[in-house]
This record gives structure tokens, C-alpha cells and sequence, in this order.
């Protein structure tokens, strides 16, 4: 879209079929002019290499961890000099970024109370340095920390429920949201905006290299991610549920397993049935809590 | 508003410089899309991930007296992923194999 060239632009250096383009000119599509930091990841790889930049927008990365403080230092320097009209200021950071080495410099972002929009591209491991599990790896994901052999299937310990801790911080806007919805992304995020405070989206985000499976294939794992409940759309305001996304006939997880890579091993290792098991668990828990089931 | 800070010393990234780089050679595949058959409904346009399809007007104007648009696709830039052709509801776009990459 023109309006989307000039905020990013093509010509990144993403894989084909990659997730964050979609989720990152989605929420921009939302935003218009904006301050971004963006943590270091897939994202700043490809989009900020020194004379390729693919951002129209005022955009700066520091290091691993630090994004969050980042953003609230510019945020607190628009508000001294005045400049709070020339957008909202948002980061980008990856799941590793949030989930673990920036889950501090994030806390202090939302304790401080910064009125900034916190945007997670969850691809559900550290996928720039090629597949290691993060704390928003699931369970049974085969990783090259965490690799599928003959004792273990893959990641053992549960994905961390990020929004939730989220919320816990009293964020005034949280949610989860998934590539294979785009329109769904840049109405979160205008809804985000209307609130003044620290703002906390999550993006499910699709990785063809990590999840190994094919870029066509994309789109259509990341809607079964949500078919199944496995990552439920949510919406939180003012720590109230308000809003979720419906499931009319809820798939078993083994549909959203069966066509990637990272969890082919769950259907011949010993274990897998476990594991599977688990995930199903996990899904039904998601649909009972939050009533997904329509 | 105050004077804008505009820092020309060193290296300094300018915005959208990735443009120079045609990332349209990158896929063994391309989309074509199939006119007759495209709604101008716009999935392509928000789902392609390397921004690189939009809707252009045919010229043409439907019985209602609306300008017909198609979709776009700008080669230059198409990595050839093939979510366009996945997430179109119409059949109006389909992928087809590069010349150099057949036999």
C-alpha cells in the first residue's frame, strides 16, 4: 500500500513468507507517524543493515535488552520538549527480547507507567541465530537448545504466559493477536492508542526456517494456531476481558502440529503422546477459560 | 514547533534506502494474477509481506459506475512466498514457476 511504503518499506531482507513484515506494516497501518525502538532480532536484522533501512519512521536500535527503556526515555523526552502530538512511540521487540533478556527493562517500562505501546513479535524462539527456545517456546518444540532426542521431545517446561504477566504490571491494554489476522493486528492497535499508559500487544508471528515449514504454508499454520486455541485472541482493558476471538468447531491441536517441522518428532518419539496430550490440554484450558468455543 | 535535529556527519541512515534493493529475484516462483477473477477485495495487499502488491485501476467502470480495480504486483520486489495466491478467496492469483527454474 503507498500509505504503507513510506512508514516500511519493501526491499528487507526478510525470508519469503515471514511473519513480521505483515505484523509490523499492520500495526503501523494503525499508528501512522511514530517513534519506534526495536530491540535487537530477525526484525532489526532485516530492516536496519546500515544503508538499507526499511523504515520511513523514526527508528533506533540499542542493544538486546534495553528497547522497553529505550522507549521510555523517548516518550519522557516528547512529553519535556512538548512534542507528544508527532505520535505515539512503539517497540518492537522479538519473544526472546520480551519473554527473557529484556523481561526487566519491560517491568520498568510498565511500573514507571510510560505511555508507550509495547508490541511482542512472538515467533517462539530466538529465530535470527536459528531456532533456540525462548521462555515463549511451547512445549514439544524441537529446538537447537532444546533438540528432540532419544530422552527428551523437544522443549520440556510450559510457554510463559507473557500477558498475563502483562497484566499483572496493571497494563492498561493487553492483547494477542496473530499474523494470519492482519485487519485483527491494526484494529488492537488502534483501540491501544485510545489509552494513555503502557500498552502490551502480542503477535504471534509465523518463522518459515524455525517452524520448518513452507512459505505458502504460513498463513494458513498461523490461522490453525488459533483454531485450535492454542493461541487464544484476547483482550484485555483495564485488567477486564473484553473482547475474544471465537472458534466455531475447534480443530485438535494435531492439525496445527502435524505440518511443521519443529513438532514432526511428537508422532514417533515415545513421549509424544504425552506431549501432545499436554498441548490439547493447554487448548481446552485456553477455550474454557477465556470461552473461546463459539 | 521547535527546529528538527537533522544530523548529516557520519553514518547516518536514511529513510527507506532498503528500496534500492531488488529483492525480486530472490524466489523460484512469481504470482500472476488472474484479472477476471480478482474482487479488488485487498487480502493480497494486507498480507504480503514484502509490501509489494496493490490495487491499480483498470480503466475500466463496472455497471454500478465504480472504478474496476486489480490487484498489482510489483516483480521488483516479490520474493515469490506465495501467500498471496494461499490467501486470495477468489482463485485470482496463482503461482507460476521462473523460466531459468523449469527442466
Amino acid at each position: 500500500m503507498s500509505e504503507n511504503m513510506r512508514l516500511f518499506g519493501s526491499g528487507h531482507g526478510a525470508c519469503p513468507g515471514c511473519g513480521l513484515p505483515i505484523a509490523v506494516k499492520s500495526v503501523l497501518e494503525a499508528t501512522g507517524p511514530c517513534f519506534v525502538a526495536n530491540s535487537t532480532g530477525c526484525l532489526e536484522i532485516i530492516s536496519s543493515q546500515y544503508g538499507k533501512s526499511a523504515w520511513g519512521v523514526p527508528y533506533i536500535h540499542s542493544v538486546f535488552e534495553n528497547a522497553a527503556a529505550v522507549a521510555a526515555g523517548i516518550e519522557a523526552a516528547l512529553k519535556a520538549l512538548g512534542r507528544k502530538d508527532e505520535g505515539p512511540v512503539v517497540v518492537f521487540a522479538g519473544d526472546g527480547a520480551t519473554a527473557d533478556i529484556g523481561i526487566g527493562c519491560l517491568s520498568g517500562m510498565f511500573d514507571r507507567g510510560h505511555d508507550v505501546l509495547y508490541v511482542c513479535l512472538d515467533n517462539e524462539a530466538y529465530q535470527n541465530t536459528g531456532n533456540q527456545q525462548s521462555g515463549l517456546t511451547p512445549p514439544g518444540s524441537s529446538t537447537t537448545t532444546t533438540p528432540a532426542g532419544k530422552v527428551l521431545p523437544g522443549k520440556v517446561k510450559a510457554k510463559k504466559d507473557m500477558p498475563a504477566i502483562a497484566l499483572a504490571h496493571k497494563a492498561r491494554y493487553v492483547a494477542t493477536a496473530s499474523v494470519a489476522f492482519p485487519r485483527d493486528i491494526t484494529r488492537k492497535v488502534k483501540r491501544a492508542l485510545e489509552f494513555e499508559g503502557p500498552k502490551y500487544i502480542q503477535i504471534h508471528s509465523v518463522c518459515v526456517t524455525g517452524w520448518g515449514i513452507d512459505g505458502k504454508q504460513a498463513i494458513p499454520v498461523a490461522r490453525l494456531a488459533v483454531e485450535t486455541a492454542l493461541y487464544p485472541l484476547i483482550e484485555f482493558e483495564d485488567g477486564q476481558l473484553v473482547r475474544v476471538r471465537k472458534i466455531k468447531d475447534r480443530k485438535p491441536v494435531e492439525e496445527y502440529l502435524k505440518p511443521q517441522r519443529r513438532f514432526r518428532h511428537l508422532f514417533k518419539h515415545p513421549k509424544g503422546k504425552e506431549v501432545i496430550a499436554e498441548l490439547q490440554r493447554v487448548a481446552d484450558e485456553n477455550a474454557k477459560k477465556f470461552g473461546l468455543d463459539a | 514547533m521547535g527546529e528538527k535535529l537533522r544530523i548529516t556527519l557520519g553514518a547516518v541512515s536514511r529513510p527507506l534506502e532498503s528500496l534500492k534493493i531488488k529483492t525480486g529475484d530472490w524466489g523460484a516462483e512469481y504470482p500472476v494474477v488472474i484479472e477476471e477473477n480478482c474482487k479488488a477485495c485487498g487480502d493480497c495487499v494486507v498480507y504480503c509481506p514484502d509490501l509489494c502488491i496493490e490495487l491499480v485501476e483498470t480503466g475500466e467502470v463496472d455497471e454500478k459506475g465504480r472504478k474496476k480495480k486489480v490487484a498489482k504486483v510489483n516483480y521488483d520486489y516479490c520474493k515469490g512466498c506465495g501467500t498471496c495466491s494461499v490467501v486470495c478467496r477468489h482463485d485470482a492469483i496463482k503461482m507460476e514457476i521462473k523460466e531459468i527454474y523449469k527442466g
